[in-house]
């Protein structure tokens, strides 16, 4: 699979996708409330229904967008399940538990998106997350292990993110969307405290970003963190507000906005785990 | 809805020491949010007559509508969110380490910067600032105070997800995005303490892995026991 012919279709956004939604909505809203009343393990299907309804003539653009998370989800549900199968590697007990916990998530992400896009579906990649060998220990040091994720989890949270505009105002497919990017945050909040329990290069690593690259581990990850360090938001510089005492520090302000990562800058990530 | 049912389980440990009065609102809150229902409460006309809580209508703060509207519901959240932790910050309960002391410093500097952000932001167009009741907090009690967190938590996360597509402008949606992931980062973390490995148990995500996305109207009533200034929220877009 190309990667860039869906960074493609992404990007090539009708600029007239939202007149043609709008008239739509009420046959969104009507679908919605029948869901409420079908069982929960049904809504796929009928989410499925009204993708094919409501966005019968321009499927491409949110199908990108569900394809290029369907991408991510493929790599993270893999890395998981390899990570928690490999013998020796996760320590059992309550680091056990939250690999299965996270990696049972990520293979309910690819479920949920397969079932949602059905035809449309790109297929799995071939992954290699020694990336070419820079990352050789991978499944067999569990530092490494953690780290890698802890990047994944992050560049996650940024990828889908930085999809939000283009899902503006649709109720279905933006909610998705939204429902599985705080899943993704929670997962790096807890790989964060993880690794902080490990001590050595992520002894100072807190739940939340710190700056730019607060990995501990390197100019390796520097992509995945460029642009976490900004501190003005709509032209309000945190910094200029005022905290308890004096005004917010240069921390909390990077710390209390996670940044968007754009589909190139991501898939430039991503693709070097893809063979 | 189960994302309803969730929400109402997690308030379940708060309402251990809420008043009976606060109780029954909660279980009015639970039929109103149980189904199709839900929808009557558009009108926000159901608590109208209660006095220990927000009254949704009338001379109280008029949140504009609009993506002001959900602008203002945002900035009441962080408000909200930040007058708790300033207290929870101020008052450590008893055997807060250093670690919990550090975190919950950074977690209340972090609501400060959304607050004052959305503020500033909505300038002329701000609600005033809220009075809150947390009389039902036992601050110096950690089990009470990190229950009350991860309510807060949870809720702000999924009334994020849940206000996400009714947000127009496009630039207010990345902004709801921004805060909304540390948000998650918060909630994961306050549930670890609470119980290490329950950052996102089965009460918060569901079989498709979906995180909680409630309503406006549902996200308001379960905050309305802490809220005691009066809003007006006619005319914020809710479903």
């Amino acid at each position: 699979m190309n990667l860039f012919n869906i960074f493609d279709s992404i990007t090539q956004v009708d600029p007239e996708f939202n007149e043609r939604v709008s008239p739509r909505r009420d046959a969104i809203r009507n679908m919605m409330s029948f869901g409420k009343k079908v069982s929960l393990a049904a809504m796929p299907f009928v989410m499925s229904d009204l993708f094919s309804r409501a966005y019968g003539q321009t499927p491409t653009d949110v199908n990108g967008v569900l394809n290029y998370a369907l991408t991510l989800e493929y790599l993270e549900a893999e890395y998981y399940t390899i990570g928690a199968s490999t013998a020796g590697l996760v320590p059992t007990g309550p680091a056990a538990g939250a690999i299965a916990t996270i990696r049972d998530h990520e293979n309910a992400h690819v479920a949920f998106l397969k079932q949602v896009l059905g035809n449309a579906a790109v297929a799995k990649p071939t992954f290699d997350f020694t990336a070419g060998g820079a990352f050789a220990n991978v499944f067999s040091n569990y530092d490494t292990f953690l780290a890698l994720a802890q990047a994944f989890e992050d560049t996650g949270v940024r990828a889908y993110k930085g999809q939000a505009g283009i899902l503006k105002g649709n109720r279905v497919v933006l909610t998705a969307a939204l429902q599985i990017h705080s899943v993704e945050a929670r997962h790096a909040s807890h790989i964060r405290q993880m690794r902080r329990a490990r001590g050595g290069a992520a002894a100072n690593q807190k739940p939340w970003i710190t700056g730019a690259n607060d990995s501990g581990i390197g100019a390796a990850v520097d992509p995945v963190y460029a642009g976490e360090d900004l501190k003005v938001q709509a032209g309000v510089d945190i910094t200029t507000l005022n905290g308890v005492s004096g005004k917010l520090s240069a921390d909390a302000a990077t710390q209390s906005f996670d940044e968007p990562l754009a589909a190139p800058a991501v898939l430039d990530i991503a693709k070097l785990f893809i063979r | 809805m189960k994302e309803t049912t969730s929400t109402n389980e997690s308030l379940a440990t708060v309402d251990q020491q809420l008043s009976s009065k606060q109780l029954q609102r909660r279980n009015f809150l639970k039929l109103a949010g149980a189904g199709a229902a839900g929808v009557a409460f558009l009108g926000m006309v159901g608590c109208s007559k209660d006095d220990d809580g927000p009254d949704q209508g009338g001379d109280g703060l008029y949140f504009g509508s609009g993506d002001i509207a959900i602008l203002n519901y945002a900035y009441a959240l962080e408000q909200l969110e930040a007058a708790f932790y300033i207290e929870v910050a101020n008052k450590p309960y008893s055997g807060m380490s250093d670690w919990e002391k550090m975190l919950f410093t950074d977690i209340r500097d972090h609501e400060i910067a959304h607050r004052e952000f959305f503020k500033a932001a909505l300038g002329t167009n701000a609600i005033s600032n809220l009075e809150f009741n947390f009389g039902a907090v036992n601050f110096s009690n950690r089990d009470n105070v990190l229950a009350t967190a991860k309510t807060f938590e949870d809720l702000g996360v999924s009334a994020y997800n849940g206000a996400g597509w009714l947000i127009k402008d496009v630039a207010y949606l990345g902004l709801a995005g921004k805060i909304v992931s540390v948000e998650a980062r918060h909630a994961a973390l306050v549930r670890d303490l609470i119980s290490n490995g329950s950052f996102a148990n089965s009460e918060v995500i569901d079989s498709n892995g979906l995180d909680v996305a409630n309503s406006p109207t549902v996200v308001l009533q379960a905050a309305a026991p802490f809220i005691k200034s009066k809003v007006d929220v006619r005319d914020l877009p809710t479903y």
